[in-house]
């Protein structure tokens, strides 16, 4: 998040009124309160906070997922098509009533049920894609360790098993669309599904856990109409179990995933 | 051979009788090279294009269609139902790209040159020029969020030219019955990515060299019949 400072002359945000005045009209109000002792360095003049989003950096440099996803691919699949969609949010929260949610809230609350209001697509999309960023890591891939791995095992069989169904999901996708691993909240446990166009698990209310955009500019420059192979380097060699394991930690303050280890005296 | 001497004709006559033959789909060759449609389409896009994509959409729609048939034969209903979004996304990635390739034309045989008579008037008729429906189909096909198609559509009921877009491979029939379509462009990233990357605005402004208007307004000649 951004904050952009505004100086807008003559209008005070603060609504503050003075007890003393029976019709407030903004050119007459003076901020004379004593409580309110923020430095102005424009005397006469009040200021409006506002805030809009702004293009989060992954957290590795651009050409830090090599061989498996090209700089060339991350540069124009952050810097221009992620870009654009935060561009585009932020020129419909001007005018929306969306303006100043949080992107998860505004992600759930503008899918509208499945009749998706103006601001979905581009709201989700930057939330996706800030979390597939982060999905992935320079030396990624093999395999996770302790409570993350019990819990894939526990809700796919085994890790191959849960390979295999991510992989499926995601080829079977029709035209765009993304792959999740994400957490059930009601079943307690470990899911894959495919979404389309800008969906996340967000909008069903669970919480999601890997994130794997297959739209064709993911990966068409890459590995061309090769979906498979795209999958499987993502799979093999960017997905970071770190990311995941942080955000299992996180989803357990929501999910209770398993029985409390009670000492028995 | 041995087999037919084994097998009587009383026997055979009945599995005739209630055998229903399924047709299946090949992919249409191009009428032009993979190159020939530089620069404003890569011939390594066309090659991927027609030998992938395409080619993909004919085996998956034909795979669909053997278990549609197996699914009707045995009355299963449901499975009949749960075949649907396979069959218009393949069958539609089909008939699609079957006309995408025949509005496409090199520019040595013709490719680019604007629309003249029937199909002409009526563009000057229904958009006002040709300048102002290549505008319009570029600015839907540009807001076009995720995959689909934007047409140059006749509405045969009403007699006026229509734009009209369809998400992933629908066929133009899906927004409307007496649609038919004149001019498919594929906005697919697919369709041009390698060449153009994110910049579909400019793929749009470049493939108005090589539509084939002849086609489109052949069809338009016999629709409008």
């Amino acid at each position: 998040m951004v904050l952009q400072l505004v100086m807008a002359p003559n209008w005070c945000g603060c609504g503050v009124a003075s007890a003393n005045s029976t019709k407030i009209s903004t050119n007459a109000f003076k901020m004379s309160s004593n409580r309110f002792n923020f430095s102005k360095p424009y005397p006469g003049r009040a200021y409006r906070v506002t805030a809009y989003y702004s293009l989060t950096t992954p957290p590795y440099e651009l050409d830090a997922l090599e061989p498996y996803m090209s700089k060339r691919t991350v540069e124009i699949h952050w810097g221009k098509h992620h870009n654009e969609h935060v561009e585009r949010l932020n020129k419909h929260l001007k005018t929306s009533a969306f303006y100043g949610h949080t992107l998860e809230e505004m992600v759930k609350a503008t899918y509208n049920n499945g009749s998706p209001l103006v601001e979905f697509n581009d709201s989700s999309s930057v939330w996706s894609h800030d979390f597939f960023w982060e999905s992935m890591q320079p030396n990624g891939g093999s395999m996770p360790k302790g409570g993350v791995l019990d819990q894939i095992e526990k809700d796919f069989g085994t890790f191959t098993n849960f390979k295999d169904e991510f992989t499926f999901a995601a080829l079977s996708i029709f035209g765009p669309g993304w792959v999740w691993l994400y957490l059930k909240k009601n079943e307690r446990k470990l899911a894959v599904a495919p979404t389309q166009n800008a969906i996340s698990p967000l909008v069903w209310g669970d919480i999601p856990i890997i994130g794997l955009d297959m739209w064709e500019h993911a990966y068409y420059l890459d590995y061309k109409d090769d979906r498979s192979a795209y999958v499987n380097n993502f799979l093999d060699h960017l997905v970071s179990w770190h990311s995941v394991m942080v955000r299992m930690m996180r989803a357990e303050a929501f999910v209770n995933l398993g029985k409390p280890k009670i000492p028995v005296a | 051979m041995a087999l037919r001497s084994v097998v009587s004709r009383k026997t055979l006559a009945p599995a005739l009788r209630h055998y229903r033959s399924l047709t299946t789909f090949t992919l249409p060759d191009l009428p032009y090279d993979y190159g020939a449609l530089e620069p404003a389409i890569s011939g390594e896009i066309m090659r991927l294009h027609h030998q992938k994509h395409h080619q993909t959409y004919v085996t998956n729609y034909n795979k669909a269609l053997e278990q549609l048939d197996a699914a009707v034969s045995k009355g299963d209903a449901k499975g009949v139902v749960q075949l649907q979004s396979a069959l218009k996304f393949n069958g539609g990635g089909h008939v699609n790209h079957s006309i995408f390739w025949q509005n496409l034309k090199p520019v040595s045989e013709g490719g680019g040159e604007p629309p003249h008579g029937a199909l002409g008037w009526a563009i000057d008729k229904d958009f006002g020029s040709l300048e102002a429906l290549v505008k319009k189909i570029n600015s839907e096909g540009a807001a076009l969020q995720g995959s689909g198609w934007v047409w140059l559509a006749l509405d045969k009921e009403q007699k006026i030219l229509k734009v009209e877009t369809t998400p992933n491979q629908d066929p133009l029939v899906t927004k409307g019955v007496s649609l038919v379509p004149l001019l498919g462009v594929d906005v697919w990233e697919h369709a041009y990515y390698l060449q153009y990357k994110n910049v579909r605005p400019d793929y749009l402004t470049n493939i108005w060299k090589v539509i084939n208007w002849k086609y489109a307004s052949e069809v338009y000649e016999k629709e409008s019949a």
